[in-house]
């Protein structure tokens, strides 16, 4: 996590995003969220507002998005809060990407679950097209990290690719997706398995059969 | 009022009390690094886990839980020293064991608690965290590989200094500690983080490597940079005096000191007049005590003798002047240097009559001409801690940048006589309202008009001038004022001055007289002498001043004065052999004996009572406001000597870059 470090405060920097301010759009999706909040408590709005901030300039990039520091200045501002404040929650939280990201973020899993099933191999796959953790595809088309469990170990596993979820992988299917997304189309997301739907069990349950009817008193039996 | 039993002992808290106070007042130690009295309350490094009955079976962090009635409490059981040594061992696997090459190194809260609660070796043999260095400005000096995040400074710089510039970025084991952008700190308590810092993460530049504490004399003195007089402790080695350091003292200075009163203290061995020089031809030239005393009567001045004390000057220097003056048949005594001439008949009047910790009660506060945060800092402390208890500021001045939601009236003094409708109306529903009158304001002749708003309740006087001299009010008991200020001194033409220190004076007044300069720096008041006898500075003299709420403190002497230097009074006792002249003392207990028998309130430590405040006169405030202080780093002639300030001054002050330098 060290390698973690806000993008160098830069005279190119400033110049680029010195002048951040909302799109109409996002100016009146702002006001919403702070007004979410009561009187006097309108730090609150401080995550959401960064996330729109994140979004905004993805957007302007044509990537996931990142917080360059005027951007984390200008929600500050706009909050009313001391910036160092802010920045303490932009390092904190590592959905927000505080260095540039490229065109997808693809973070893999590899917690116990992904990893035992095969989490792995989809870093290796990853890989294999050139992308390394923590780093940008000179392409600027992709960024891998490796991330901590996103809570879809059911349909381990996983990989989130900005605001999509990818499940049941195996690294052909990964391949596949990824070759969707550089393609400009829109693959589906949730589970890769042909056979499943969502996280039912595939094929018959293995687990607690005896609960698939009844309400089943296990006790006795461990 | 919970009863709670400690250790088998039962006692009565206070409400509110945490289980850790409840503790501390059963007179037991519990280990802490997070908490402090004056923080908030962060409960996160663990260190303070006792037993406490009823509640879950394993030990709590007593910091964090309120005591209650009928709590049993063990801090003295196996599982609170296995907790103890828990948590110790935990902190010590990222810290490094460098305590050789550490300045905190003797004075480590880490240190000392892991001798007393942890464990004797270490389980430990990976690898250990590692975390660049901050820039924090020239003041602190970080090692941040010590941290251990009890987050003490950024509650600090948030809480009680008002300026959010310290946080913790990252989580868990990558948080960091950090200025924002690495930026220096930039207020005027700053350095007050490296007291708090229980490790060795902040320590202090100037002082680093520079001698251990148990090397050090220890000596108990009064900061003199302003007229709060927080109290001090001056840590001398041989002749030098290495570092100034906040005492407690709740009425005062709490445990905080500005950054001058503690870095100025470099200043006390650079520039330091040493030497008796006399002026000859226009230039001054290395004489003898003897030269310079004969050259003085040679003068002939008789009973056309004036005494200028300067801002750091002690009550009883102050005194042997007074003396030696009345001896010739003189009271041309002034303190002023700058030319006010405020009444000073009633010192009620210019009085910080609230007291400094009773202005945090105020409810409503008018500040007239006072750039409070460079005036004085420990009270602009105070007004923070009023303004959270949810008092209104307004301020009648230029603006400057507050710690708390301040109201500014206009810069013009005469906005006093007609206060906007909700002003008075907060003065006047407020259960305690105050005004504090600055330097600024007395010079635009605010005083009647403050006087004319009420601001006295039953048993409060909110009535408040602060001034920016550490001798300023003790001075005024001793009668160093003119009706007319300095300017009547110049205008009876005295054949000598005797310049106590006295460097903000304007010196082309006093064309036609003597200027003997009596004084520790070569600064203006040197530069302007005819004659220089090198005196004392406050850390080589035994000393009593006067705060500006009236509170009379001592200083004790902590090193000698360099070279011929001497402390004052001789020097003011033996001119008064020079002039054949008796003053009635022959040692500082006489002459503070006498002192104390003329003004019976330089005698008990404490605040000195002033009566009534008088009657409003019908002097009407005009004119622009303007504050006296153009850099708070080199407000006296100590500050300015000393490199320490002086690059506060350029890098925190003027934008210089130089933090390169530094490394
Ligand atoms: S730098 Fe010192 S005071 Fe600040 S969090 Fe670290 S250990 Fe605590
Ligand atoms: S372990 Fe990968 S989603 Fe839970
Ligand atoms: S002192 Fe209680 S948790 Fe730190």
């Amino acid at each position: 996590m060290a390698d973690r470090a806000p993008h160098p405060d830069t005279l190119e920097l400033r110049e680029r995003w010195g002048s951040f301010a909302w799109t109409p759009a996002n100016a009146e999706e702002a006001k919403k969220i702070v007004a979410r909040y009561p009187e006097g408590r309108q730090r609150s709005a401080v995550m959401p507002l960064l996330f729109l901030a994140q979004y905004q300039v993805g957007a302007e990039t044509n990537t996931q998005g990142w917080l360059p520091i005027p951007v984390i200045e200008f929600v500050a501002r706009e909050l009313d809060m001391p910036v160092i404040r802010v920045l303490e929650v932009a390092t904190f939280y590592t959905m927000y990407n505080i260095a540039p990201v490229g065109r997808f973020h693809v973070q893999v899993c590899g917690t116990t679950p992904c990893m035992l099933r095969g989490s792995d191999d989809l870093l290796a796959a990853c890989k294999k097209r050139g992308m390394a953790k923590g780093h940008t595809t000179d392409d600027g088309l992709w960024t891998l990290t490796e991330v901590e469990c996103m809570g879809n170990c059911a349909s381990a596993p996983m990989v989130q690719i900005n605001d999509a979820n990818y499940e049941d992988l195996t690294p052909e299917r990964l391949d596949h997706v990824l070759d969707e997304l550089a393609a400009g189309r829109f693959p589906k997301e949730g589970t890769q398995d042909p056979a499943r739907h969502t996280v039912e069990p595939v094929g018959e349950p293995t687990n607690l059969a005896a609960m698939m009817t009844e309400n089943h008193d296990y006790r006795g039996e461990w | 009022m919970p009863k709670v039993t400690i250790d088998g002992e039962q006692i009565e808290v206070p409400d509110g009390a945490t289980v850790l106070q409840a503790c501390e007042l059963a007179g037991k130690e519990i280990p802490r690094f997070c908490y402090h009295e004056r923080l908030s309350i962060a409960g996160n490094c663990r260190m303070c886990l006792v037993e406490v009955k009823p509640g879950p079976p394993k030990p709590q962090a007593s910091c964090a839980l309120p005591a209650a009635e009928g709590q049993e409490i063990r801090t003295d059981s196996q599982m609170v020293k296995l907790a103890r040594e828990g948590v110790m061992e935990f902190l010590l696997i990222n810290h490094p064991l460098d305590c050789p090459i550490c300045d905190q190194g003797g004075e480590c809260d880490l240190q000392d608690q892991s001798v007393a609660y942890g464990r004797g070796g270490t389980r430990y043999y990976e690898n250990k965290r590692a975390v660049t260095e901050k820039y924090m400005g020239p003041l602190i000096k970080t090692v941040m590989t010590r941290c251990i995040h009890c987050t003490r400074c950024v509650r600090f710089s948030e809480e009680i200094a008002g300026v959010d510039e310290i946080g913790a970025l990252y989580r868990g084991e990558s948080m960091q500690i950090t200025t924002y952008l690495e930026k220096a700190a930039a207020h005027e308590l700053s350095a007050n983080v490296i007291d708090l810092c229980p490790v060795g993460a902040l320590t202090s530049r100037p002082y680093a490597f520079e001698a251990r504490p148990w090397e050090l004399k220890k000596t108990l003195s009064i900061d003199v940079s302003d007229a709060v007089g927080a109290n001090i402790r001056l840590d001398s080695r041989g002749r030098e005096v290495l570092r100034a350091l906040p005492r407690i003292n709740d009425d005062v200075n709490e445990e905080w000191l500005s950054d001058k009163g503690r870095y100025m203290v470099d200043g006390l061995t650079r520039r330091r007049l040493d030497k008796v020089w006399i002026r000859k031809g226009g230039k001054l030239q290395a004489a003898t005590w003897l030269d310079a005393f004969a050259a003085i009567k040679r003068a002939k001045p008789g009973a056309s003798i004036a005494a200028i004390a300067g801002d750091v000057v002690d009550c009883e220097t102050m005194f042997a002047a007074k003396t030696l003056l009345g001896a010739m048949g003189s009271t041309l005594l002034e303190g002023r240097q700058t030319g006010m001439s405020y009444p000073t008949g009633n010192l009620a009047a210019v009085n910080f009559n609230s007291t400094l910790a009773g202005i945090e009660t105020a409810d409503a506060i008018l500040i007239v001409g006072s750039h409070v945060r460079w005036e004085a800092p420990l009270v602009n402390v105070r007004l923070r801690k009023a303004v959270k208890r949810g008092a209104k500021v307004f301020v009648v001045g230029p603006h400057w940048e507050t710690t708390f939601p301040a109201e500014f009236l206009g810069d013009d003094a005469a906005v006093v006589h007609e206060l906007p409708g909700h002003v008075t109306e907060a003065l006047a529903k407020a259960e305690r309202p105050a005004v504090i009158v600055g330097g600024a304001g007395l010079a635009a002749g605010v005083l009647d008009a403050a006087l004319a708003l009420d601001v006295q309740r039953d048993g409060w006087n909110g009535f408040n001038v602060l001034h920016m001299a550490a001798s300023r009010m003790g001075g005024l008991m001793l009668g160093f004022a003119q009706k007319g200020g300095i300017a009547d001194i110049a205008r009876a033409e005295p054949k000598v001055v005797l310049a106590l220190g006295a460097d903000e004076v304007d010196w082309s007044q006093f064309a036609g007289s003597l200027k003997v300069y009596i004084g520790h720096h070569g600064d203006k008041g040197a530069h302007a002498a005819d004659i220089i006898l090198p005196a004392a500075a406050y850390s080589e003299k035994d000393g009593t001043y006067v705060n500006t709420e009236g509170r009379v403190q001592f200083a004790e002497k902590a090193v000698f004065a360099p070279g011929d230097a001497r402390e004052d009074w001789t020097i003011l006792r033996a001119l008064a052999d020079a002039f054949g002249v008796r003053v009635g003392f022959d040692s500082l207990a006489e002459l503070q004996a006498k002192m104390i028998s003329e003004v019976p309130a330089l005698g008990v430590e404490g605040l000195a009572s002033y009566g009534k405040l008088p009657k409003a006169g019908k002097t009407k405030a005009k004119g622009a406001i303007r504050y006296p202080i153009q850099d708070f780093y080199l407000t006296n002639p100590i500050a300015r000597a000393s490199v320490v300030m002086q690059r506060c001054s350029a890098e925190l002050l003027h934008g210089e870059d130089l933090a390169e330098a530094a490394e």
